[in-house]
């Protein structure tokens, strides 16, 4: 981590004072969101999501192999983040730390825990072979909230995806079969304000984080709580409120990027 | 390694179409990241890359360091979904020889007397691939480079030539490579024509030698236009402000 400058820290917060941020959002307004899918030709499926400065590719690649030994009837997935040198000058190369291995299983839970994928449907021989799906997640530009963004792509690339059943000689090739997905929202909180979507810079200043995923329904399907601040029942309220408001508007741009 | 493919039909056509002295397309896009000092998008046929500059900056591990000139800490890495069977992350043999290759080629035209003890960190990210990314990766480090503001005495580019059925060949694409009988990636300083990066593998005759490098050369000079074309236009607009 950088250290931000006190200057730059006193000055987020008189903003925040007087109810202003720094690029002059509302508090749980998101930076503009672009998304594109189908962007590498080696994939089996792929995205690439900008929310503001930030970049994430997300590419998904599948192979058969075996299952786990507590189910046996299905497919298997596994996700993995990079935290390459390319996005930041705090990032160095070599095997994933903390950061890369948190952001991974976030996303990870957020889309196992809610069976998006119907791995069940991905057995080939039950207790021999099944499918396994990689998501690889790839930061490429670091300006704040890669979860959501790392998330919305691997959904993304998820949806767009197809089993490369020929290829890996199972037949002809098919969608992959998915549930409809929860989408996340991230906020995070610095002396007693809460803001959606934080910037790098109020990244760094943050003391709590709160991610929400809910569904199609506004049902909550996930949260992860971070950093060693606090939130009480009130700003808890609050955070869900606007992650179901921001949450309907991110699903339309996903629904609509891929096509459905 | 052989093959029933039909690399160049009778009328010298390639498999993709092309013609035998024909680059692939090459697109080049400068100052697509935020975080990095310079950076550059760039891509090659089938190749997407990705290259960011970020420097210079005090080496470390102090170690590293080198009290008279700047290191070129250059980082070649494929993504997992860049290639057809899922690559594991991170670097292997391979990666740590091209990085090699694409720092030294880049450290005879940067200016690295400028900045003792600093390091010019470069790094290449592959996200599709499909023959030839160290070339793709080498030119597009080098836009970044330029984007960053780094001193270079010159712009490197690199291009390769290969041979196909006997004839000697422009920029292999994907089938070339697999089964083609030789490749000869280059990378050159275009002011002076000096030969920065080389490589061969296959089998060439010293006639078909000079043939390639001719022809690798002649690519480096179009890719080398490419590139300028696309720093100038970075900063086109900005020219009345």
């Amino acid at each position: 981590m950088t250290l931000t400058p006190s200057i730059k820290r006193d000055y987020l917060i008189k903003l925040a004072e007087k109810g202003k941020r720094a690029d002059g959002r509302e508090f749980n307004e998101y930076r503009n969101i672009e998304l594109e899918t189908n962007i590498i030709s080696k994939a089996e499926g792929s995205a690439r999501v900008k929310i503001g400065n930030t970049q994430v590719v997300v590419g998904i690649k599948m192979d058969v192999g075996e299952p786990y030994p507590d189910a046996l009837e299905s497919g298997v997935m596994s996700t993995a983040a990079e935290l390459i040198p390319l996005a930041s000058p705090d990032f160095e190369a070599g095997p994933p730390r903390e950061d890369a291995i948190e952001l991974a299983r976030v996303v990870d839970r957020g889309i196992r825990e809610s069976q998006v994928i119907e791995l069940e449907k991905l057995c080939v021989e039950p207790g021999e072979k099944v499918c396994i799906v990689f998501i690889d997640i790839h930061v490429i530009d670091y300006d704040g909230n890669l979860f959501d963004a790392a998330s919305l792509a691997a959904l993304a690339a998820l949806m767009t995806a197809t089993v490369p059943a020929k290829r890996l000689e199972l037949g002809e090739d098919f969608p992959l079969p998915l549930k409809s997905p929860p989408v996340s929202c991230t906020s995070v909180k610095f002396n007693n304000v809460v803001v959606m979507d934080a910037s790098l810079d109020e990244e760094e200043i943050a003391e709590a984080r709160l991610t929400v995923a809910t569904d199609e329904n506004g049902d909550l399907r996930a949260m992860q709580k971070g950093l060693n601040g606090s939130f009480d029942v009130q700003e808890i309220k609050k955070v869900i409120k606007s992650s179901i408001d921001n949450g309907k508007k991110i699903r339309e741009i996903l629904y609509k990027n891929v096509g459905k | 390694m052989k093959s029933d493919v039909k690399l160049l039909d009778s009328h010298g056509k390639r498999i993709d179409g092309r013609k035998t002295d024909e680059l692939r397309d090459i697109k080049i896009e400068v100052g697509v990241l935020h975080r990095a000092e310079g950076s550059c998008y760039l891509e090659w046929g089938g190749n997407k890359v990705i290259a960011a500059v970020y420097g210079p900056r005090e080496a470390v591990p102090r170690h590293t360091q080198n009290p008279l000139k700047a290191i070129i800490n250059a980082r070649y890495n494929m993504a997992a979904f860049s290639v057809e069977d899922r690559k594991k992350p991170g670097p292997d043999r391979r990666s740590r020889e091209i990085s090699k290759v694409i720092s030294e080629a880049l450290e005879k035209v940067v200016l690295t007397e400028r900045f003792p003890r600093a390091s010019i960190d470069v790094n290449v990210e592959i996200l599709d691939a499909e023959a030839g990314t160290r070339c793709a990766g080498l030119t597009a480090a080098a836009v970044a480079l330029a984007d960053a503001g780094i001193p270079m005495r010159d712009i490197p580019v690199a291009c390769a030539a290969g041979k196909v059925e006997g004839k000697v060949v422009l920029d292999l694409g994907k089938e070339e490579d697999n089964f083609g009988d030789a490749d000869l990636p280059i990378a050159i300083s275009p002011r002076t024509n000096e030969i920065l990066l080389l490589q061969m593998d296959g089998h060439l005759t010293l006639d078909e030698f000079d043939q390639a490098l001719e022809l690798a050369m002649k690519g480096c000079h179009i890719v080398s236009d490419i590139q300028k074309k696309a720093i100038m236009k970075k900063y086109e607009n900005t020219k009345e402000a």
